[in-house]
């Protein structure tokens, strides 16, 4: 692991949506092998069948690690059990927006809003509460999400 | 208290956004309050954007109820505990 200064055993958790846009799975993935790269540990969040996705994708856990149960990982932050050093929250549609902003006002920190779906622009338009958006049309293909992905993430971990 | 979803609850908007919910609540409901994500409505973390407008009518509470796949919905179930316990831990009335 190469790591970046600073970054060694940090935390970052991907709060997952609903898996029903196909991309989701592929970029949590590739986003958590890059934040790998970089010394940070990711922790995945989602509902069962987000999890079950991740899981079956990377069954040796190559790429993910922990995987936590959605509802939890909201509890814990409400009770102040749990916090991490970065929260990318993916959002496709309005639940992934109340999502996040739970998230940043639970944790008062910025969060990343990994924004995609055919209404990207929509849902990025929604977002009031003070974050970074990664926001691309990205459905079926995910590479104008991972090209995003990798123009941001460099200065996400540097700089959150 | 179990599971929001084992209750008996009656849906008042399905798919609705956090602003409809928000709007609903205010303008329906006969007491409301502001409350931020976090605040624990039957033993759960509400989610939403702040703020999380929840409704009281006598023993009625309305509250918004996200699920991943499904969305936003608002939801209404008697329980005078749970309204009494909002009432008096519930940091902001606004009606």
């Amino acid at each position: 692991m190469s790591g970046v200064k600073g970054t060694a055993g940090k935390q970052a958790v991907l709060v997952l949506g609903c898996p029903q846009v196909p991309v989701q799975t592929s970029i949590a993935l590739y986003l958590a092998a890059h934040l790998r790269k970089k010394g940070v540990i990711p922790v995945i969040a989602g509902n069962r069948a987000a999890r079950l996705n991740a899981e079956v994708s990377d069954p040796d856990r190559h790429y993910t690690g922990e995987i936590i149960d959605l509802d939890r990982f909201i509890e814990d932050l409400a009770a102040d059990r749990r916090k991490y050093d970065y929260y990318f929250i993916f959002i496709h549609n309005d639940a992934g927006i109340s999502y996040a902003a739970t998230v940043q006002a639970l944790t008062g920190v910025t969060v990343v809003a990994v924004i995609y779906g055919e209404h990207f622009k929509e849902m990025a338009a929604e977002i009031e509460f003070p974050c970074e958006k990664i926001a691309v049309k990205a459905v079926h293909n995910p590479m104008p999400l991972k090209k995003k992905i990798d123009e941001v993430l460099p200065w996400v971990v540097s700089n959150l | 208290m179990g599971c929001v979803e084992s209750l008996k609850y009656e849906i008042i908007l399905r798919g609705a956004s956090f602003k409809e919910c928000r709007e609903y609540v205010r303008t329906h409901c006969s007491e409301y309050y502001d409350v931020q994500p976090g605040f624990h409505i039957f033993e759960k973390a509400v989610i939403g954007v702040p703020p999380i407008s929840i409704g009281l009518d006598g023993d009625t509470v309305t509250f918004p109820y996200t699920k991943p796949c499904y969305g936003t919905f608002l939801m209404q179930i008697d329980d005078h505990d749970e309204a009494e316990r909002i009432r008096r831990t519930a940091p902001r009335k606004k009606k």
